[in-house]
């Protein structure tokens, strides 16, 4: 039969299915009657008799019916609307048991759609870029990091032969002037080929090329990102070609990108993209020529047909030439390719770790949902055993019973799928809208695609007939004969049913949620009070960069200490501070050191690297450092003063063995520099909470000027009175000076934020373990409670104890909930190791995170069963036998 | 019940399409046809007819119209289409060639292998 045959048939079943109704009953009403006439005139029976009998020899007659439409075809979809509707008045009629299902189902389903919307846009979906997958970071050094040199960058370009070509990004901020108010603002500076490298058009007007580049300084050209344009200039076609002030040096806006391309780093999308031959007028310095310098990242397309590890060993003879050739930087270096998009592995490691781990937990919490729910079918279709007995003993078929029931399960699901996806889609978008670190462009474009829609769907679609599938056993061996003898549909004798093992693993999951998030949780706790080397309560901090003001040169150190002295002023400031960069804050600068006696100051012979800071006197104080040993640096060390240093603990075991004599000693730079080290202060976290002790030495600003720095006002006072006076004393300072006041507690919020998200994310899942666990002990208690009403009744009447009673009717659910929790708590404890990757001191083997878990478990299990315990306790032999 | 046989799978289909061959025929008179002319010897579920009987139809083997029956009651009529007539012959020949097979296979004695 053609398929259009079918498919006419299909129609016009669907549309006459009442008068084909008609037509087939008349039929086989019409069959009977023949039947009778035949049984009336041969066997001489009456009428009534004869009927009867013809009905029996006739069979099933729904079945047949049912057969009969399913042969005519276009039977699934009215067969199916049948379902639905039945299903549809089934779950009205119960609807606790829907709301509970719909509602463990949402969360579910909900869960994973965020998780995987979050998987989706960080790791399976690459760059928003043409040809993606040939696209890779290049990465430098054994412990990868994905900085490199601009003079290594023109050499890797040059002398590969893998890559269609490179280029070269960093991101910096900066102040722009269109006309008002200077706005501070976050850039990419980048090589003049980089729209071209990465075949993306514009939007408006025309991108920068290398052709552009007149060395430094001489391309000064704006490209603008599509979410700046709109909210900075209104969406207007005019902006191309105009004159903007960048950092008070003139820049032409060329055109804007496409919307949906927002750079080569998806947490940080800039506003707008500028030369990074014009990094002097951005940044204040040029390190173009510098090889020792390392700021700027790497991206390049292979060439077609060229495979990673074909372009790994390319890249290895370009750094063999490296080393050969300068020694001094780049000796022993070698280069490796990462996925772009998250720092390098740098982000891209511990991100994809979590989330992939995420991922594991919240596919656990659905499938816990799922034997949740199948154990809440399975005795749901024990409850129903008079109904399906009636239909089976009515001549329907059993897969017709199964089809209805799976019927309902999927629609359950579905409607839980649609309710999580809804909710979730919510979450996604505040998600996606939020910004973590303040005055930065940093977010996490987490909104979902057709992929997430399709995923979850599919999810609630598999979760559906997952659960649906559990009472088809007990549908397929019902005996109608007996059930309605009886009245029960349940399996009699087995001692550990498919039910138990569902309610095992459910257990088992949810222990290994309340596990990790106890872990992470108690993890956060620490970092929280850990010793930071700093205290960032009762500290304000003024971030500024003179440069965007327009100073230069002297003006810039002299204008700094005007900024503190006037601060001091602010009533109930006990101590101010400069610093350029901030422990804990985003991105450092490090520097090699050497030892005193070294000659040969090459990288290989360095005796540590060390993060720099570079301070202003008072520094320590106001950000509340304890000073070891020694002095701390004072306005004399200037650049006509012999060069000294301040140096943390780890500094000094590193580059002189002990801490002991430190002070008075001498270390040198990599540009034979001597630095006698003046004092000793305490260790503390510079880049990140998680890391081991670090190097870190503190310079006297005036000896290592910088313009972008950050003020540090120890105060009780209240922040934002504070706040509002240093405000005022500075705008009467200069008026166009671009700055912003926070607490440093706000700012630190940069630094613990990823693993505030690790503990929350944690948390709900654990929460959401937790939940499915009492739902599905109490399920399961109150069940096999009610299945043993009578017998428990006449236990009590023959003189049963209270302990006996319980531990007839509780003791296998007890049983279960300490072997499925023992289980958890292992599968738990090694499933946390992923998590020390991002939460501080994270470990399992911490009594109180062990005695935690045990604890949560025993309550969990002593709420889920206390109702079902009160109902057996209560059990009344009278009324049950009277009942019977 | 000695001397009835139940009906191999897929047999019902042709046994209709042989009834029908013979004239027009309702649903009950069908299975009257059938049982005549296999001698009563076959069992068939008097219901089990009409699934069978709407599928032919589906595939365009028989049509169906509404008349009265030898009993004066309302019945629906069933009729071999060209394509059913084509199909019967085909079928009763695969029917053919397999039964004489097995009765050869089934017939065979030590000896002659």
């Amino acid at each position: 039969m053609s398929p259009f045959t079918s498919l006419r048939s299909l129609v016009s079943t669907l549309f006459r299915r009442s008068q084909v109704d008609a037509e087939m009953e008349e039929e086989l009403r019409s069959h009977i009657q023949h039947r009778a006439d035949d049984l009336e005139r041969s066997a001489g029976m009456d009428r009534a008799e004869a009927e009867r009998r013809a009905r029996i020899e006739f069979g099933g007659y729904e079945r047949y019916k049912q057969e009969g439409h399913e042969a005519l075809g276009g039977q699934f979809f009215e067969t199916l609307w049948q379902d639905v509707r039945f299903a549809l008045r089934m779950l009205r009629k119960n609807s606790g048991f829907t709301a509970v299902a719909v509602l463990t189902l949402a969360f579910g389903i909900g869960a994973n759609a965020v998780v995987f919307s979050v998987l989706n846009a960080l790791i399976l979906r690459p760059l928003n870029v043409p040809q993606s997958q040939t696209l890779f970071m290049i990465e430098r050094g054994q412990n990868s990091s994905p900085m490199q040199s601009y003079p290594d960058y023109v050499d890797l370009s040059d002398r590969n032969r893998s890559f269609d070509g490179m280029a070269a990004y960093d991101m910096a901020p900066a102040g722009l002037d269109a006309g008002g108010k200077p706005s501070p603002v976050w850039l990419y500076e980048t090589s003049g080929n980089y729209f071209d490298i990465l075949n993306i058009q514009p939007y408006l007007g025309r991108f920068f090329h290398r052709s552009d580049e007149h060395g430094p300084n001489g391309s000064p050209y704006i490209v603008l990102s599509y979410g700046y344009w709109q909210s900075r200039f209104q969406g207007d076609h005019g902006v191309v070609g105009r004159m903007v002030q960048l950092n008070q040096h003139p820049f032409t806006i060329l055109g804007v990108a496409p919307p949906e391309f927002r750079g080569t780093e998806l947490f940080f999308a800039p506003d707008f993209w500028v030369p990074i031959m014009n990094t002097e007028q951005v940044q204040g310095w040029n390190s173009l020529n510098a090889r020792y310098s390392t700021g700027i990242s790497l991206v390049g397309h292979l060439k077609p047909g060229v495979t990673p590890a074909q372009a790994t060993g390319d890249l290895a003879s370009v750094a063999a030439y490296l080393d050969k050739s300068y020694p001094k930087e780049d000796g022993k270096i070698s280069f490796s390719l990462s996925r772009p998009g998250l720092v390098g592995n740098m982000l891209g490691q511990p991100v994809r770790a979590f989330v992939s781990v995420l991922m594991l937990l919240t596919g656990l919490i659905l499938l816990a949902a799922c034997a949740n729910l199948g154990s809440l079918f399975a005795a749901r279709a024990a409850d129903r055993a008079r109904e399906i007995a009636l239909r089976l003993a009515l001549g329907s078929s059993r897969k017709r019973i199964l089809r209805q029931l799976l019927t309902e399960a999927v629609l359950v699901s579905l409607i839980g799928g649609v309710a999580g996806l809804l909710g979730g889609i919510g979450l996604l978008h505040w998600l996606s809208a939020w910004q973590p670190v303040p005055n930065m462009p940093v977010n996490v474009p987490v909104n979902p695609d057709a992929s997430v829609y399709a995923v979850a769907l599919l999810l609630a679609l598999a979760s559906g007939l997952l659960f649906g599938i559990v009472p088809v056993r007990q549908v397929f061996r019902a005996d109608p004969w007996q059930v309605v003898k009886s009245g029960s549909l349940s399996a009699i004798g087995r001692r550990y049913t498919a039910r138990d093992l569902l309610l095992v693993i459910q257990i088992v999951v949810c222990a290994v949620l309340v596990t990790s998030s106890l872990v992470a949780v108690r993890g956060l706790v620490r970092s929280l009070h850990s010793n930071f080397g700093f205290l960032p309560q009762s500290a304000m901090l003024v971030e500024t960069d003179l440069d965007m003001g327009g100073y230069s040169g002297d003006r810039v150190a002299t204008m700094q200490r005007r900024m503190l002295d006037t601060v001091e002023t602010v009533p109930g400031a006990t101590a101010v501070g400069l610093t350029d960069r901030l422990p804990l804050g985003l991105g450092w600068n490090s520097t090699s050191i050497f030892a005193d006696n070294t000659t040969d100051l090459s990288m290989p012979n360095a005796v540590t690297q060390a993060i720099v800071y570079n301070i202003s006197p008072g520094y320590f104080n106001a950000a509340g450092t304890a000073m070891l040993a020694g002095r701390s640096s004072t306005w004399h060390d200037d650049d006509h003063s012999p060069r000294v240093a301040v140096v943390n603990r780890e500094f000094a075991r590193k580059a002189f063995g002990s801490e002991k004599d430190a002070v008075g000693r001498y270390y040198k730079k990599m540009d034979g520099t001597r630095i006698q080290v003046v004092g000793l202060v305490e260790d503390g976290k510079y880049k990140t909470l998680t890391e081991d002790p670090q190097p870190a030495v503190f310079l006297p600003i005036l000896q290592s000027p910088t313009s972008a720095t950050f003020l540090v006002i120890r105060s009780n006072r209240d922040p934002h009175e504070l706040a509002v006076d240093i405000d005022g004393k500075l705008r009467a300072l200069d008026a166009g000076l671009p700055f912003t006041i926070k607490t440093w507690d706000t700012e630190l919020n940069s630094a613990l934020f990823a693993s505030r998200v690790a503990t929350i994310s944690l948390g709900v899942l654990g929460g959401l373990g937790a939940m499915l666990a009492i739902t599905g002990i109490f399920g399961m208690a109150s069940y096999s409670v009610s299945k043993r009403l009578r017998e428990l009744g006449i236990r009590i009447a023959l003189g049963a104890q209270r302990r006996e009673v319980l531990g007839a009717a509780l003791g296998r659910a007890w049983r279960l909930l300490a072997f499925g929790s023992a289980m958890g708590l292992l599968l738990g404890v090694a499933a946390s190791r992923v998590l020390s990757f991002i939460v501080y001191q994270a470990t399992p083997r911490d009594p109180l995170v062990l005695g935690g878990v045990v604890l949560a478990m025993l309550l969990l299990g002593l709420l889920a069963s206390w109702i079902p315990a009160q109902r057996a306790l209560a059990a009344d032999p009278l009324m049950l036998l009277r009942e019977e | 019940m000695t001397g009835q046989a139940q009906l191999l799978p897929g047999t019902l289909d042709l046994l209709i399409l042989k009834a029908v061959s013979l004239g027009p025929l309702h649903g009950y008179g069908v299975l009257l046809r059938i049982g005549q002319i296999s001698d009563q010897a076959l069992l068939i579920e008097q219901g089990a007819l009409y699934p069978a009987l709407f599928r032919l139809v589906r595939q365009g083997l028989l049509t169906a119209s509404w008349g009265t029956s030898e009993n004066n009651r309302r019945a629906k009529f069933y009729e071999l289409t060209t394509a059913g007539r084509k199909r019967f012959r085909e079928e009763t020949q695969g029917w053919n060639r397999l039964a004489a097979a097995m009765t050869c296979a089934l017939a065979a004695q030590p000896e002659e292998i």
